[in-house]
This record gives C-alpha cells, sequence and structure tokens, in this order.
C-alpha cells in the first residue's frame, strides 16, 4: 500500500492531524476500564490488518513530518543522540534490522540491496538513495544508528546486555515523554527506571528485566505505554520542559478536546544478533482528544481510567492539573454501557 | 540522613580495607578523613605502610584531620589546596597503579561521584570501589536544560548558577555525570517557584 505523507508541524503552529484511516488504527493501550503498571509484555508478531501491528517496525502519514522534527531537534540539541564507544557492532545490527524491515514491508517507499557488504539504501520519501560498505562507518555521512534512526519513527535506544542486568548504552531520543538520554546513557535496567513510581515496589522491574535477559533473537516483544501531552508535541524532553510546561496552562473546557492528546508508546524489544544487545523502539503515537472520541468504546473508556488512576500515576504523568477539565469535557461520551473487552474499537 | 530508595543512586557501602590488596590508594574529602582514622581503629595501622592517602581538607580545615593522618605516617600522604590540583594528582596515580591496587574514596557525595568519574575513565569497575559517605549532604546537581553543573547545593529549589533558571532537585542521580538532576520547577507557571527549603544541610 502506498502511503500519502502528510505535511504537517509538532510544534509552534502545530497542523499535525490524523486521517479518519489512522485514527481507526491507533494502538489505544487500554484493554479495560482501569490502568495500573503491570508486566504487560506479549509477542511482536504481526496482527490486525489496518491496525499498527500489521508491520512489525510501523511507517505510517507523519512518516515525513517526523522525520523533519527529529532533524530539527538535533540541530539545536545533538546530545539527543549519542552511543558509547563498544556499542558500534550492536549500532550496525540496529541499522540491519530497521533496513530490512522498512524494504520488505513497504518496497514501495524503501529498497534495500545487498551485494556481499556493499549495500545499496533507498529511501524514497525522503529522497535518499545511498551506497555503502556495512561494517565501515567511513562509508555513511553519520555513524550507523544515527544515519538510519533519522530515517525511522520512534525513538531507539540500544541496550548492553553484560552483568545480569541492561544497560542504557546508545539512543536517538528526540520524541521521548520527558526523559533524558543524556542523563541517562550509561545506566542499568533499575537505575534509568528510578524514578517511576509505585512499579518497583510490586515487582514489576524484576519481573521484566529478568523476561528482557532472556530475550530470544527472531522472537521480539512488545508492550504499551502511555501519557498525555498538551498539543501534538513530539519533542518533550526534559531539556525543553521550560518551553513546552507553559503549554499545561493553556488548556480550557473549550479546547480540551482540540489540545489534549493522549500519547502511546508502542514499545518493542529485538534481540540483536551480532552484539546481542537489544534494541528498544520506542514508537509515539498522538491523538487528540476529538479524534479520539470519535471511536465511541475508547470515549466510554478514558474517563473511566483516567478516573481510577492513583494519585502517584496522575502526579508522575504530569496530569493533576488538567484532570478535572479532561474529567468534565470526557463525561459526555460515557453513556454507562458497558465496554468490551481488548483494545481494538468495536 | 540521606534519602533512602533512590534507585538510580549508588549505594556508599562504607570503606572496609581490604587485607588482598597490594596496595591503597585513599581520596579523602573533610570529614572522610574519619572514615580511614576510623579503619586504624578497626583494622591496626599495618595497611599504612601500603597506602598512599589523597586529601583535601575544604570546610573541615578547622578540625585539622591533615595533622591525624599526618601522625599515622602513611607510605605517602598528600594535601590538595582545592579539588582540581586533587584530581590532577589522581590522575597521575592511576596512571602509575599495579594491579591490587584498591581505591577508596570518602566524602561528600558530590566529591565521591566526581573521583569515582576520574576512576571509570580508567576503567575501574565501580562495583570494586570503596566508598563512604561523610559529611554535608549538599548535592551535586546538573541542570537538565543548560547542562551546568552546580556543586554543594542545599536547597531545593534552587538557582542555576549558569542559565539562573529555579530548579527542583530530582531524586535521580547520573554516575556518568556524577550528579544529580535538577528540572525548573515553574516551568508551567513562571514566576511561581516556592521558596527555597534547606533540603540537603
Amino acid at each position: 500500500m502506498t502511503i500519502t505523507f502528510r505535511s504537517e508541524t509538532f510544534r509552534d503552529d502545530f497542523t499535525f492531524r490524523n486521517s479518519l484511516y489512522n485514527i481507526r488504527r491507533f494502538p489505544f493501550p487500554f484493554d479495560r476500564d482501569e490502568y495500573m503498571y503491570s508486566v504487560n509484555m506479549e509477542p511482536h508478531v504481526r496482527g490486525k490488518k489496518d491496525s499498527v501491528f500489521e508491520n512489525l517496525i510501523d511507517v505510517d502519514e507523519h512518516y515525513v513530518a517526523e522525520m523533519q522534527d527529529r532533524a530539527m531537534v538535533l540541530k539545536e540539541d545533538p546530545l539527543r543522540c549519542q552511543a558509547l564507544p563498544h556499542m558500534m557492532a550492536a549500532q550496525w545490527d540496529t541499522l540491519e534490522l530497521l533496513m530490512e524491515h522498512q524494504a520488505q514491508d513497504y518496497p514501495e517507499h524503501f529498497t534495500l540491496e545487498k551485494n556481499g557488504d556493499r549495500w545499496r539504501w533507498i529511501n524514497r520519501p525522503m529522497g535518499i538513495d545511498d551506497t555503502f560498505t556495512f561494517g565501515d562507518p567511513a562509508t555513511l555521512p553519520y555513524p550507523p544508528m544515527e544515519y538510519i534512526t533519522r530515517q525511522a519513527q520512534g525513538d531507539f535506544c540500544i541496550v548492553d546486555q553484560r552483568d545480569n542486568n541492561l544497560w542504557m548504552d546508545a539512543g536517538m531520543v528526540t520524541t521521548q515523554a520527558d526523559w533524558s538520554l543524556d542523563f541517562d546513557i550509561g545506566m542499568n535496567f533499575m537505575e534509568w527506571h528510578g524514578p517511576v513510581p509505585l512499579a518497583h515496589q510490586i515487582g514489576v522491574f524484576d519481573r521484566a528485566l529478568k523476561f528482557l535477559l532472556n530475550l530470544q533473537q527472531g522472537k521480539p516483544t512488545r508492550r504499551l505505554n502511555w501519557t498525555m501531552t498538551v498539543n501534538p508535541r513530539l519533542d518533550t524532553s526534559p531539556e525543553n520542559y521550560h518551553k513546552w510546561g507553559p503549554d499545561r496552562a493553556t488548556v480550557t473546557p473549550e479546547n480540551v478536546g482540540e489540545k489534549m492528546h493522549l500519547r502511546v508508546e508502542l514499545q518493542s524489544l529485538w534481540r540483536l544478533p551480532r552484539s546481542n544487545a537489544i534494541l528498544f523502539v520506542i514508537r509515539c503515537y498522538l491523538i487528540s482528544f476529538n479524534e479520539l472520541v470519535t471511536v465511541p468504546k475508547w470515549g466510554r473508556r478514558l474517563p473511566r481510567v483516567l478516573k481510577s488512576l492513583p494519585p502517584e500515576i496522575v502526579d508522575y504523568k504530569g496530569l493533576a492539573r488538567n484532570r478535572p477539565i479532561m474529567l468534565d469535557w470526557l463525561a459526555k461520551y460515557d453513556d454507562e454501557a458497558p465496554t468490551s473487552a481488548g483494545i481494538y474499537p468495536d | 540522613m540521606l534519602v533512602q530508595g533512590i534507585k538510580s543512586r549508588p549505594e556508599y557501602k562504607g570503606l572496609d580495607v581490604d587485607p588482598h590488596a597490594k596496595r591503597h590508594l585513599f581520596v579523602l574529602e573533610g570529614e572522610g578523613a574519619k572514615a580511614l582514622i576510623d579503619q586504624v581503629g578497626a583494622k591496626g595501622r599495618d595497611f599504612l605502610t601500603k597506602s598512599e592517602i589523597l586529601y583535601l581538607a575544604a570546610g573541615a580545615a578547622p578540625k585539622a584531620y591533615d595533622s591525624v593522618i599526618s601522625a599515622l605516617s602513611p607510605d605517602v600522604f598528600w594535601q590538595a589546596p582545592t579539588l582540581q590540583p586533587l584530581l590532577f594528582r589522581l590522575r597521575a596515580c592511576l596512571d602509575l597503579a599495579r594491579m591490587g591496587t584498591r581505591l577508596y574514596i570518602a566524602g561528600t557525595e558530590g566529591f565521591i561521584g566526581q573521583i569515582m568519574q576520574v576512576a571509570m575513565e580508567y576503567g575501574i569497575d565501580y562495583h570494586s570501589i570503596h566508598t563512604e559517605h561523610r559529611g554535608s549532604t549538599a548535592r551535586r546537581v546538573q541542570c537538565v536544560h543548560c547542562k551546568g553543573i552546580t556543586d554543594n547545593v542545599t536547597t531545593s529549589p534552587f538557582a542555576c548558577t549558569h542559565c539562573g533558571l529555579p530548579l527542583l532537585v530530582r531524586d535521580h542521580y547520573s554516575r556518568r555525570l556524577g550528579a544529580f538532576q535538577g528540572v525548573n520547577i515553574d516551568a508551567e507557571e513562571p514566576g511561581t517557584a516556592p521558596a527555597p527549603e534547606e533540603m540537603f544541610p
């Protein structure tokens, strides 16, 4: 299927919108009417057609605009992309994985030709046609991880595995929900999750780490995570919090449907073949409340979930200020009818 | 008392002289001198003949721990006037260090963090370093916005000494930077920062 890429912005005038097709395929993260942290991991296998799970590396109508936004973030702050020196093999693993998936699932848009170590990569939406030697960083205009993640939607962390732990040793992070790669790089799994409330105490991270240490090549896994963002802003980094923080004070009962966005991360984790590292893809999807309530099941469920959230989660996700406005506005979409199990529209 | 349970913060388990080490390198600041003196009380003086001690008196200068340590006659005792020459000397020590050298650090958390940074540059596994927190609980904080580091922060919020933003001191610590994270506290409504509160005396 040929995707029509939208021309839009994730800053300033915020022209980002979802098409009707894209609304229906949004990865709504709540499979029931309440929410609590859990080790909600499942095999990352192909799912329904016309869902974000149709392909394992999803490319959608926002691809080109997201890559333009990433390039702008990197110009302002090159530290959003960093790799520790021992991660070069994992960088090549990452390049291979992303090129192969994009070329295989979107042949109209991407082509990968291999002739031994001599590879040719064509990215039509971005007008790129490069030939390089796999394994030789001097033949690419950027280091391999940066090169390919400037051409792939989502944030990317490469975590090294040693001493029975996972280490955040490389990443391209420009669309994050308020965490800093520059601060967290080099940390282990427990350390970089340090600030998350509640989950440590209920053993979520111990179980998740144990699970991930045993992740096998060819058997990626995934989970959904979520938060809310005012305006469709991809770069909600702590670095720029003083710039986007004021947005939170601009929400009113009149504009909440347009301004408030549910922000969902489709996180997928892949064992890499040469380095034995894990590629952690954090793909961000945004949907405005106006768009979201066009699916009646989601309009019913969202206010129920918001109402039932523990205060620690409300606080950590930065929802405290606007939760009353959100609940008031959403109330009219909850007719108290039962909702069906699972995340998909009825 | 230090706040407990910050997952990203190193644990400072205390100095415990390693009887198998061929050489002991102590890097001490202020009240950290007492950590060494207590080890002498507990373990005897034998290890001192194999010990090199780098000391920065800092705020504890009036207590004259330097003369106490000097009187213990370690193999090497060297005092730094400020942190910068201490780091310079430390690098020289690590350049020459042999297998079997054990590193011990005691002092304030910001000091420990900066010494560990140098040690890790030299490939020392941080798990193998003995550390003991002594003295003030003041924090070394990196501003997440401008990346500037402010030493000896005792309040939260505090004004970043580089960009001036009022920063909340988060309980999130980077060993690589040797610093806690500071995040603008009044980003959502500039000008509404609460008054600084003494949190880390």
